[in-house]
């Protein structure tokens, strides 16, 4: 892959975009502007973590997904459904209730993600007994965190964990389950049931690895609209499918906040919500931070389920998954068959896969320049600039704050007359006319926010 | 570049602001990390010596293309012996601040082996000054 090239599965739709700038003010890398009337995105400093597309009041935040006739271009068809999907219904819908309609649209074997961190819980404890790896290792799990590592703090790129992630263990077995009854590894098709976007970015462009596993993502809101449908027509559909939930209770709750941490040894920390992780690593990054061996940290609120593409609150999905934690008994509806051994048999296999091999790279969106007497110079103009710009954040620039816009113009992304308090007063020393200011403010934030709307959210005649 | 932090004794609160400004700047110019480690490390930790037991101070910071000069200025008690105090684990903080997690006696230590130049100076009763060089091309201790 070309270095500056990111996969990104989050897309904005230029024609649903009204330029509102919420996105850009709650993205946490400022990986967004305002240019004629549309966010745009700077591509290399966006880490997927969704902040914009939650925030977006008129959906013009779209997260791409495979196309879902693609699996029929397998012979054996793998839904992996991540726990989280289940604790979205009501305690009276089984498993194999959602297993069996995962069945009817098309899927030959639906298998649980969390089955793989029964291979990574080892996996970690090992990397914990290192003692030459630095401390507090972070975990690896949230796509969104590994990049935001990446962007803001990469001298913490050497505290993650090299383990990948339970969905390609899970993948793994199920590739070696299925090839060992004989499918050919090309008519294998594993499609992740996926509840956020940095896990389609993290499929798609993986950070550390090579190669992935899986062949595609379903995004989860999709999934879930067809499972109620089915649901509410009952009837339309044969109950047959005696999937039995099978995951080990302590590691079903592993995509939730504290999930993971909890099944560590050591002295563990869980941390959950973008602002959160991001101040506590400006803080562990300062050395301020001691005593944690094992750092969980997860982009959303309430771990995965506050992922974007849940369609639940996020807090009774969680609490529906821990109470089903609590009453699965340990090895009691084990589905071990003649034909699917579980994945505890592989054991061997999945461990020689669970590391990170290829070396994860920064990319800090606060270097200005790689030449130092350069990126000295730009900073000092953008130094210069913060004389001039009021402070006040106010976003009208396009830029989220005036530190943003001072960094853009001397990255020659953005010029000093954006700043509306500039403007004023260089028309108050006759310096710039009306009609030039207007024209500016046009560009920035389009045409259309001049002319009156009714229809427009919270007017007289609101309609979408 | 100049700057200036000032620094209240006693606000644990408020400790590590001087250090995450200058680390976003040093980040700007594309320094090493493990130099960038070292320069936290050392701003930071004279900085808590100030909160913890001095009354107030001032971070002067200068910096330039190849180093970074760091001078912590605070009225304080004033360390009556240095060789005392830069030996590992010698502490005088009270039991409060350890309770707080600092004080272990590793500050002055972990800043002069971090520091390309390390110089302290002090006053019994009046204060002390620390300086701080580091050179932002090594990365070398």
């Amino acid at each position: 892959m070309e270095k500056g090239f990111f996969h990104h599965a989050l897309t904005i739709r230029e024609d649903i975009c009204t330029g509102c700038s919420l996105c850009m003010r709650v993205c946490p890398t400022e990986a967004l502007r305002i240019r004629d009337g549309k966010a745009r995105l700077i591509e290399d400093r966006c880490v997927d973590c969704g902040e914009c597309f939650r925030n977006c009041p008129v959906h013009a935040i779209i997260i791409e997904q495979d196309d879902f006739s693609r699996i029929f271009d397998y012979k054996y068809r793998v839904a992996l459904v991540p726990a989280v999907l289940h604790g979205q219904f009501r305690h009276e819908v089984s498993m194999s209730e959602i297993s069996a309609v995962l069945k009817s649209l098309g899927f030959t074997w639906v298998y649980e993600v969390e089955h793989g961190a029964e291979i990574l819980k080892p996996a970690i404890d090992d990397l914990m007994d290192m003692r030459t790896l630095p401390r507090p290792l972070i975990s690896s799990y949230c796509p969104a965190i590994v990049r935001l590592i990446q962007v803001r703090f990469p001298a913490l790129i050497r505290n993650i964990a090299t383990v990948k992630a339970p969905l390609e263990m899970a993948a793994f077995y199920c590739r070696r389950v299925l090839r060992d009854g004989g499918a050919h590894n090309a008519e294998i098709g594993v499609f992740y049931v996926t509840p956020c976007a940095a896990k389609i970015a993290a499929v798609k462009s993986p950070v550390g690895e090579e190669s992935t596993p899986i062949s595609g993502v379903i995004n989860m809101d999709f999934i879930y609209n067809k499972i109620n449908r089915t649901l509410r027509n009952k009837g339309e559909l044969k109950y047959g499918d005696d999937h039995a939930y099978s995951v080990n209770p302590e590691t079903l709750a592993w995509s939730l906040t504290n999930g993971e941490a909890s099944c560590i040894n050591g002295s563990t920390l869980a941390i959950d919500g973008m602002n959160n992780v991001t101040e506590f690593l400006e803080q562990l990054e300062n050395d301020e931070i001691t005593g944690v061996d094992y750092l969980e940290l997860r982009a959303c609120d309430e771990g995965c389920a506050g992922g974007v593409l849940l369609s639940s609150n996020r807090f009774l999905v969680a609490e529906r998954l821990r109470n089903k934690a609590r009453n699965l008994k340990p090895g009691t509806d084990s589905p071990e068959t003649e034909e699917f051994k579980n994945i505890e048999a592989y054991k061997e296999y999945l461990m020689n896969k669970v590391r990170i091999t290829e070396e994860i790279m920064p990319r800090s969106m606060y270097r200005l320049s790689g030449d130092r007497d350069e990126a000295m110079k730009m900073m000092k103009r953008s130094r210069r600039l913060m004389c001039w710009l009021p402070g006040t954040d106010c976003g009208l620039c396009g830029a989220p704050s005036c530190q943003a816009l001072a960094e853009d113009i001397v990255r020659q992304r953005g010029d000093i007359s954006q700043c509306v308090f500039i403007r004023e007063s260089n028309m108050g020393k006759n310096l710039m006319d009306m009609e030039r200011s207007s024209e500016i403010m046009k560009r920035i934030w389009g045409d259309n926010n001049f002319t009156k709307n009714c229809n427009k959210k919270g007017a007289e005649n609101e309609s979408n | 570049m100049t700057f200036e932090y000032k620094v209240q004794g006693g606000d644990f609160t408020h400790a590590g602001y001087a250090s995450s400004q200058v680390k976003k700047m040093l980040k700007q110019l594309d320094v090493d990390n493990v130099v960038i480690k070292r320069v936290v490390v050392c701003l930071y930790e004279a900085e808590v010596n100030i909160v913890a037991h001095a009354w107030d101070g001032v971070i002067s910071i200068v910096l330039e293309t190849d180093t970074i000069f760091m001078k912590l200025t605070d009225n304080g008690p004033g360390i009556p012996n240095i060789e005392q105090a830069m030996q590992r684990g010698f502490s005088t903080a009270s039991h409060e601040v350890r309770e707080m997690g600092f004080g272990a006696g590793m500050g002055l230590p972990n800043i002069s082996a971090n520091a390309d130049k390390f110089l302290i100076t002090s006053e019994p009763g009046k204060g002390t000054t620390v300086e701080i060089t580091i050179n932002l091309n090594s990365t070398a201790v």
